[in-house]
């Protein structure tokens, strides 16, 4: 009977491993390390609530969710894009919150009807050119990307990144499938080169010259500039004089089953305020959802732009359409 | 103390074994249950072709040219004499340390249109030049075979080198020219040597997403990711990592035939080499051994080094010895924990060499064909549940707090590298223990010495080279492992490898290159272990 001392050691271990103080959350990041950290140190500094985190890409981060259910220790879920916000609500791994100071804070576009997540920092993907060879006039909407003028001169990203999913699913929502189709279609005719891995790649081919124009999102942008300030790119806004340019967000929401929930709420509250919007604004040169916090200066000299207004859910939702559209149309 | 051949010891821990390597396997097979047929539809009518043929140009390209590297490098190294032969003979070994995802996006970044090198040219020749693209087959394959010919040119080295000067000679007097001889005796006593590099060289080839997905190259591999993040469905790329897991069958299999019918010789050692070249010829084999070299490790190096000076420099901080120390020690502790289990297994084999057992053992040896990925998702599947379902009412029927205690923790990461990489703990294992003849613990037991001490005092030693150079791989393998760590790792215990991911995945390839270089130097340490090692073989 040599079991008894295991089973008072896994109880022993039990009790002490697990008895966190609720002053520490525990927050389940798709955002990097870099650029979430700085927030929580902030909030640590602030409230004396300690926040650990572990960061990975979202379907692992979700899938862990729904295999520890009710025994979850994460109290938050961070990603990168409204698809996937979309998606952990839908899989129920999302507690509905509602809240005055979040719905105060984040225009109503930002946030999920269901109120299971709201947007924290908004991200424009939109087009960058050529300072040298693309002229004044030549660029007007992403659907004319695929013009005749443009055959050859185009560069983008995978369509395994979702970024572009998302960018095809708004499409998708606006014109319907068969102009949308078309529409890729045509911009693969266009291709000057074979997809790229990274926006930081496809700009960095701009600059040099294997093509003009491509569809890149906004902090890609602000970053090679910071590191190569001669970079002959710049952005372009389109679609200003119809449905204004796609944006996406990343954004959180707090955990169906979190063990903090009322700590997890007040840090998602204060994510959503001045002091954290204008960390996330400076941290990775995002647009802040809070209207009321400006962007980072270099942000706001790229200049002003009306954004697409669509919900960003419809990204999720439309998203494996998007994405056989997109194989269908021969967009690796 | 039980006898150390009884049978009711080895069964169990065997059985043990298999069932931790089961689980995971288990949770991929149950996800047939649900066939999500809209998705097949679409892969059918849009990928499956493309992916096929993509994996299948890969597995063909890498094979045909790890195999041409490796063996022709083994053997100029180890029976020729040029210019140079003593340093690269082991210099050739170190692209061991190098991870394919660094190697393939120092490629892209250096030869890509906008990379240094066609910028430069452009700026000599014009800007209309265009060469052919970097991100193309050709250069994927040629990425892969970079990274993965240490495998085979490792084994086949060893296999010209115990062949001995015997064999060689005989072939000569024979009226055999020293090429006829290479074709006709050397290279047939060395195929299963090669065989079991080409094997673990194609199995990281399948199961690679890194490197691929650098170059765009969609395959099996590329296509499970976007199954499951794109169309939200685990239980699909699951399905569709069964179908990997079919290749890799075939890859094992193919091995198992080549290796089954020939034995590898173990003659007396040569005292000098057996042809020196000179003039061209001597040239010649320099330059090609040294542009392997300069290829795989030299270039991707200094490229690293120039980004480290030109960004990563600014990111070395503190930080980085509590990345380092946590690398170093999961690393170790993962490399005694999985060695010592392949110990076990391989003495369970030798003990025991019946048809069950053999099954376990090749059991067991699975999760290394799996893509890690995949591997990871499955075993912490198989963690949750085991905490929902045993630990947590266990702990609150004693009274415990009644919170998940695996998954999370760095025991169960730990196990997950252990199910990873048996397969890399027990081949160079079992080859040690099969070296020992029977007749040396037999003669040992008649001398009244058995059970624990014979293993401490016969077993231990004499295997302790072959342990070391088990724990060696294992531990290289762990630095570079990525799915599992991110997936599993407890908070707190972020890795060089994990460090690489979060930079690499936001496209800062340049700052990406300080862990990059971090890794592959605190992987040179075991690397030049062991070469050391086996030079002195």
């Amino acid at each position: 009977m040599q079991m008894r001392p295991l089973f008072a050691a896994v109880v022993l271990a039990a009790t002490t491993f697990t008895a966190n103080a609720a002053e520490e959350l525990v927050v389940y990041s798709a955002r990097i390390d870099d650029l979430i950290k700085p927030v929580f140190d902030a909030y640590t500094a602030k409230t004396g609530v300690k926040v650990s985190f572990i960061t990975d890409k979202e379907a692992p981060l979700l899938a862990r969710l729904k295999a520890e259910g009710a025994n979850t220790p994460a109290d938050m879920l961070i990603t990168v894009d409204a698809g996937n916000l979309w998606q952990a609500s839908q899989e129920d791994v999302l507690e509905p919150v509602t809240s005055k100071v979040i719905e105060a804070n984040i225009p109503a576009q930002y946030r999920a009807t269901n109120n299971t997540w709201t947007g924290l920092s908004l991200r424009a993907r939109t087009l960058a050119y050529s300072t040298e060879r693309v002229k004044d006039g030549e660029l007007s909407t992403y659907e004319a990307l695929g013009d005749a003028n443009m055959e050859g001169r185009l560069c983008l990203r995978t369509s395994q990144k979702v970024y572009n999913q998302s960018l095809t699913a708004a499409m998708l929502k606006t014109w319907g499938e068969e102009k949308t189709e078309a529409v890729v279609k045509s911009w693969v005719n266009n291709l000057a080169t074979d997809v790229f891995s990274d926006d930081t790649a496809l700009l960095k081919a701009i600059d040099a010259g294997q093509c003009d124009v491509g569809i890149v999102n906004s902090y890609y942008y602000g970053r090679l500039l910071a590191s190569q300030p001669d970079l002959k790119v710049k952005l372009f806004w389109p679609n200003q004089a119809d449905r204004g340019v796609h944006v996406n967000l990343s954004g959180a929401g707090v955990t169906k089953h979190a063990p903090h929930k009322a700590e997890a709420i007040k840090l998602l509250e204060w994510m959503t305020g001045p002091e954290a919007q204008s960390i996330f604004a400076k941290l990775n040169m995002e647009f802040p959802a809070n209207p009321s916090v400006e962007p980072a200066p270099e942000v706001k000299s790229w200049g002003e732009f009306k954004a697409d207004t669509i919900n960003v859910e419809f990204a999720g939702k439309l998203q494996p359409e998007a994405i056989k559209l997109m194989d269908r149309a021969g967009w690796k | 103390m039980t006898h150390l051949n009884s049978r009711w010891l080895w069964y169990p821990l065997a059985l043990g074994f298999a069932a931790l390597v089961a689980m995971p396997i288990l949770v991929l097979l149950l996800s047939w249950s649900e066939v999500d047929s809209s998705i097949w539809q679409h892969l059918w009518d849009t990928q499956l072709p493309t992916l096929v043929g993509n994996t299948v140009v890969l597995a063909v390209g890498v094979g045909v040219g790890v195999v041409l590297l490796g063996v022709s490098l083994a053997w100029l190294t180890s029976l020729c004499e040029f210019p140079g032969r003593r340093w690269l003979d082991w210099a050739l070994m170190l692209p061991f340390a190098i991870p394919a995802y660094v190697l393939a996006f120092v490629f892209v970044g250096l030869l890509d249109f906008a990379g240094p090198v066609q910028s430069t040219l452009r700026d000599w020749f014009g800007s209309g030049l265009r060469l052919p693209p970097v991100r193309s087959t050709g250069g994927v394959i040629t990425v892969l075979v970079l990274v993965f010919y240490p495998y085979v040119y490792l084994l086949a080295r060893g296999a010209f080198m115990a062949q001995g000067r015997g064999l060689m000679e005989a072939a000569r007097v024979l009226g055999l020219s020293p090429w006829r001889a290479f074709w006709r005796v050397a290279l047939p006593m060395a195929w299963p040597a090669i065989g079991a590099g080409l094997a673990l060289a194609l199995m990281e080839t399948l199961a690679d997403f890194g490197a691929v997905s650098v170059f765009n190259y969609q395959t099996f591999t590329t296509a499970i990711y976007k199954t499951w993040y794109g169309f939200y469905s685990l239980s699909s790329a699951t399905q569709l990592a069964c179908l990997l897991l079919v290749f890799v069958l075939v890859v094992l299999m193919a091995e198992k035939r080549l290796r089954g019918q020939t034995r590898t010789a173990s003659e007396r050692q040569r005292a000098a080499a057996l042809f020196p070249l000179r003039g061209v010829k001597a040239w010649a084999a320099s330059a090609w051994c040294g542009l392997v070299f300069a290829l795989a490790f030299v270039v991707p190096i200094l490229q690293l080094l120039a980004w480290f000076w030109e960004r990563g420099r600014f990111d070395l901080d503190s930080r980085y010895l509590d990345l380092v120390s946590n690398t170093l020690s999961i690393g170790a502790v993962a490399a005694l924990l999985t060695v010592a289990s392949a110990l076990v297994l391989a003495f369970a084999r030798r003990q025991y060499a019946s048809r069950q057992m053999r099954s376990l053992v090749a059991f067991s040896n699975l999760g290394y064909a799996l893509p890690g990925s995949l591997l990871a998702v499955a075993i912490m599947f198989a963690f949750s549940y085991l905490d929902n379902h045993l630990v947590i009412p266990l702990s609150t029927a004693l009274g415990g707090a009644g919170k998940p205690l695996l998954l999370g923790s760095l025991a169960a990461l730990l196990v997950a590298y252990l199910i990873r990489f048996m397969a890399v703990a027990y081949g160079p294992l079992e080859g040690a223990l099969a070296r020992i003849r029977p007749s040396i613990p037999q003669a040992s037991r008649s001398l009244g010495v058995g059970g624990v001490a014979l293993f401490w005092r016969i077993y231990l030693p004499l295997l302790l080279p072959g342990c070391l150079s088990a724990a060696l791989l294992v531990f290289v393998d762990v630095l570079k492992e990525m799915p599992a760590t991110l997936l599993m790792r407890p908070f707190g215990w972020d890795t060089l490898a994990v460090r690489i991911y979060a930079l690499t995945s936001e496209g800062e390839w340049s700052r990406a290159a300080l862990p990059a270089l971090t890794l592959v130097l605190v992987g040179l340490l075991p690397v030049i272990g062991l070469i050391r090692r086996s030079a002195r073989h």
